[in-house]
């Protein structure tokens, strides 16, 4: 329990730090980015590396904070604060209605029903020109405002955005090593010997996605005051595949492993700039390679790498002596 | 134009798109039935048949007779390559690792199709010609009888391979069981192998057909594997009959909508009747539920 | 105090089970018996609710729980264990146990994210009781340990304190001997004995003769999915119906 809380103030004080070294630099408006994924990626993690139920439509409760967001406080006038928890609330509700039908699916199925959910999302994203803008997208939402502070710079939205990625990481490694992470764990491991032991497999899964999608409509209610305009390509299968990567490359099951993806693959196509478009080959070997080579993410394979390096290195070692 | 032969127009270009989701849910059913695998991949294939095509009729000018069966070849190396290197190193993988690996599969081969091509749509030419043949007030064009002659020989090919063939007997007893058919001396992982070759020609082959309707470019392969995995759901991911079914009604429904309710919510239209299945009836719409014996 | 009534079952035209009833009395070690392919594990299955039986009733306590899920039957107060051992791999031997308790801890999704003081106390009083379970079946210095790295004998007694965890009126044990050397198989019997002991009534499914006849207090028989017969070790014995089933019948 101590370490945890160790673990959770070496990131804390990270975080507050980084400005220092890349403020003023356009580094500072990418970190902004890595927050709002590695909250993407946790809430994918705590659904799919916990419990162990996958989703290929995440990126569409992303879109529906963003667009519930946008379209209460632009076409509607809202509060902002008021919006995002209203969203929230409703998204939250949404999912928890339809994760009743869609977990009872297993493995393939479930991600298949989960991608044509979100595959019908983004349509309506597209289509329903008069409320979403359509493909042409949703601009003028307003910044964020706290009293008179008003979250219009790449240094402020940091700080915005991290305080929030800091409380849902505390929450969620919290929650992780309580009776109810267990129980999630516990399903992913053995279902039946789970339901066995009294735990309610069905209602747990259900919560635990509503929990996700939540997590994602908030991080999208965010994106959409920083940026200000939003478009349907932020929130279509290619996203919900590029959470899916972060979090099987940061670690399934871990929290810091999901911020650990989702820095590399906000921020690798920053210094691969020559490979734009192609990042998406990019993110298809990487997966493949990664489910492959180092399956527990880097996480677990670092360590794993280092310890068989060290091994490998004893037994030259011992062969020579 | 009278409703009724708005109709029969709906009709007549719904199943022959019908045919193709049907060719690619059969696709997914043979290596579903296989492995317990769903194939990510499966619209990739799709997508290769075409753009592979395109490329062997303008890049080498090569004869349409020549460039179609050299395309399948192709398409189904690269099933058989897929197989090897992604699949088989997994074989006692969770689900989730399978569908994780099958996704990468997918997007690898999109993005390098895309890197080897470009991002622009494509025509491949019709078959014979463009001529539109009228009946009973509604237009066919030629390709839509290639492509429903060519699935009716692919899926007879099929029901003939998996009933009267050794391999296909073979295959049929993996997909019983996996173990018994391992123990009487079938070689399971070459059976697999097999599946996936027979997938990516199937697929490939559907695309070809399709292209000179729809067109093709890089990423058409989401949309036709995602509406081909839904006739397979239909069908109750059986490789034969129902499948079929599956897919002609599911590009039926799928023209009707567009025609009458609306065009830009066609694709999800595809995705609702999906959810559905799944939801109410995940045994397909023909199938009995089966008594789970764990 | 678990009463089966006229229980069949048809998988795909196949029978299992025809028309079994038995009764399993309160406190007491009951063992099921019967040669291969007799429905013992189809029967346990029922009665445990992973299957629901094509006719009959299980009646637990004088209520019906035929079709209840699994989850429910434990906050019942039943619970089993597996044949191929079902622990939680990638877990500690001590949180194996931990979620033994679920059941009898209560902190909501927003009590456990938010460390509410109720939620700590109550994880810590899970994990307390989670140890005297470990101490019970006598692996407590194995805790920390990953339970995919637990040797098989250490698995099931893991599997035992995990099930003694949920506080069960009745635990159903299926084949927990198999696999187990003679050594262990002793302290197996003595285990089932204190479990016994403390009140709580054992129905097992086992092979292993020597067991069941040693410590079993009533015995059923099952052969070719039907009742052969029922009663004391000792009547069992000698009973040349189950002596020919055993055998096989040669005339």
């Amino acid at each position: 329990m101590k370490r945890e809380l160790i673990k959770f103030m070496l990131f804390a004080l990270c975080v507050l730090v980084a400005p220092l070294f890349f403020s003023g630099s356009y580094l500072m408006n990418v970190l902004v980015f890595v927050g709002i994924h590695t909250l993407l990626a946790v809430a994918l993690n705590l659904l799919l590396g916990y419990a162990g139920q996958i989703s290929l439509g995440h990126a569409a409760f992303f879109g529906l904070g963003a667009y519930g967001s946008g379209i209460l406080t632009t076409t509607f006038s809202w509060n902002p604060w008021l919006a995002m928890v209203t969203v929230a609330v409703i998204v939250a509700t949404m999912a928890f209605a339809i994760g009743f039908p869609i977990l009872k699916l297993k493995g393939h199925y479930l991600a298949m029903a989960t991608l044509g959910l979100g595959i019908i999302i983004f349509i309506v994203f597209n289509e329903w020109v008069d409320v979403t803008g359509g493909p042409s997208g949703f601009p003028g939402i307003p910044n964020l405002e706290l009293g008179t502070l008003v979250f219009d710079s790449d240094l402020k939205n940091y700080y915005l955005v991290w305080s929030f990625v800091l409380g849902c990481v505390l929450l969620s490694v919290n929650l992780a090593n309580s009776r109810i992470g267990r129980a999630f764990r516990a399903i992913h491991d053995a279902e039946t010997a789970a339901r066995v032991m009294g735990v309610n497999a069905r209602l747990l899964k259900v919560q635990v996605f509503a929990l996700s999608a939540m997590i994602c409509a908030i991080a999208g209610s965010l994106y959409a005051h920083v940026m200000t305009f939003i478009a349907p390509p932020s929130f279509g299968f290619n996203i919900s595949v590029e959470l899916l990567t972060m979090v099987v490359i940061g670690g399934l099951g871990s929290i810091y492993g999901s911020f650990l993806g989702a820095l590399l693959l906000t921020m690798l196509p920053e210094f691969l700039r020559f490979m734009h478009d192609y990042d998406i080959v990019f993110y298809g070997g990487l997966l493949m390679v990664m489910t492959i080579f180092m399956p527990g993410g880097l996480v677990r394979g670092i360590p794993e790498l280092f310890r068989k390096l060290a091994g490998l290195k004893k037994g030259k070692g011992d062969a020579h002596a | 134009m009278e409703l009724s032969h708005q109709l029969l127009q709906y009709l007549l270009s719904g199943l022959s798109t019908g045919a193709i989701y049907a060719l690619i849910g059969i696709g997914f059913s043979i290596i579903y039935n296989a492995t317990g695998i769903i194939n990510f991949a499966q619209g990739e294939f799709v997508m290769l048949g075409g753009m592979m095509t395109l490329f062997l009729l303008e890049a080498l000018h090569l004869p349409l007779w020549a460039a179609v069966p050299l395309a399948v070849c192709i398409v189904t190396l690269v099933g058989l390559g897929f197989e090897r290197l992604a699949i088989r190193p997994l074989r006692n993988a969770s689900p989730i690792s399978l569908v994780i690996i099958t996704i990468g599969g997918a997007i690898l081969i999109r993005g390098l199709a895309m890197l080897i091509w470009d991002k622009d749509t494509h025509a491949i030419p019709p078959f014979s010609g463009d001529e539109p043949i009228m009946l009973a007030g509604a237009t066919l064009l030629p390709q839509h009888l290639w492509i429903l002659g060519i699935t009716v020989v692919l899926i007879s090919l099929n029901k003939w391979f998996f009933n009267h063939t050794i391999s296909g007997k073979a295959m049929r007893a993996c997909s019983y069981n996996p173990r018994a058919a391992g123990l009487v001396g079938v070689d399971v992982r070459r059976m697999v192998l097999l599946s996936f070759m027979i997938s990516a020609a199937m697929g490939s082959l559907a695309g070809i057909i399709v292209a000179p309707l729809t067109m093709t470019a890089y990423d058409v392969g989401i949309m036709l594997g995602l509406k081909g995995f839904c006739a397979a759901i239909i069908g109750g991911m059986s490789s034969g009959l129902s499948t079929v079914i599956g897919g002609l009604i599911l590009g039926v429904l799928e023209s009707m909508g567009a025609g009458l309710i609306s065009s830009g919510y066609k694709d999800a239209i595809a995705f609702i009747i999906l959810l559905l299945i799944l939801f109410i009836r995940p045994q397909g719409l023909f199938g009995k539920p089966e008594s789970e014996r764990v | 105090m678990l009463e089966l009534k006229g229980i069949t079952q048809i998988f795909g035209g196949v029978t299992a089970l025809k028309d079994v009833s038995f009764s399993v009395n309160q406190g007491e070690i009951t063992g099921v018996i019967g040669p291969n392919g007799a429905g013992k594990t189809t029967l346990f299955n029922i009665a445990t609710g992973i299957y629901s039986q094509t006719s009959g009733q299980v009646i637990f306590e004088g209520r019906d729980i035929s079709g209840l899920p699994a989850e429910r039957l434990a906050r019942l107060g039943m619970v089993r264990t597996f044949q191929n051992i079902e622990l939680f791999g990638k877990m500690t031997v001590l949180e194996n146990v931990m979620v033994g308790l679920h059941s009898r801890s209560s902190s909501g999704l927003f009590a456990c994210s938010f460390k509410m003081p109720w939620a700590v106390r109550e994880e810590q009083r899970i994990r307390d009781e989670a140890h005297q379970w470990l101490q019970f079946v006598g692996i407590d210095d194995l805790a920390q340990l990953e339970a995919n790295n637990l040797p098989f004998g250490r698995g099931r007694l893991l599997e035992i304190a995990r099930a003694m965890a949920c506080n069960p009126r009745m635990i159903l044990m299926d084949e927990p001997a198999a696999g187990l050397n003679s050594q262990e198989t002793l302290g197996l019997a003595e285990l089932i004995r204190r479990i016994r002991d403390r009140g709580i009534t054992v129905v097992l499914v086992e092979h292993d003769m020597e067991l069941v006849m040693d410590i079993c207090d009533r015995i059923v028989v099952l052969n070719l999915g039907q009742k052969l017969t029922e009663g004391t070790p000792r009547e069992i014995q000698d009973n040349p119906e189950v002596i020919a089933a055993y055998l096989g019948d040669d005339d």
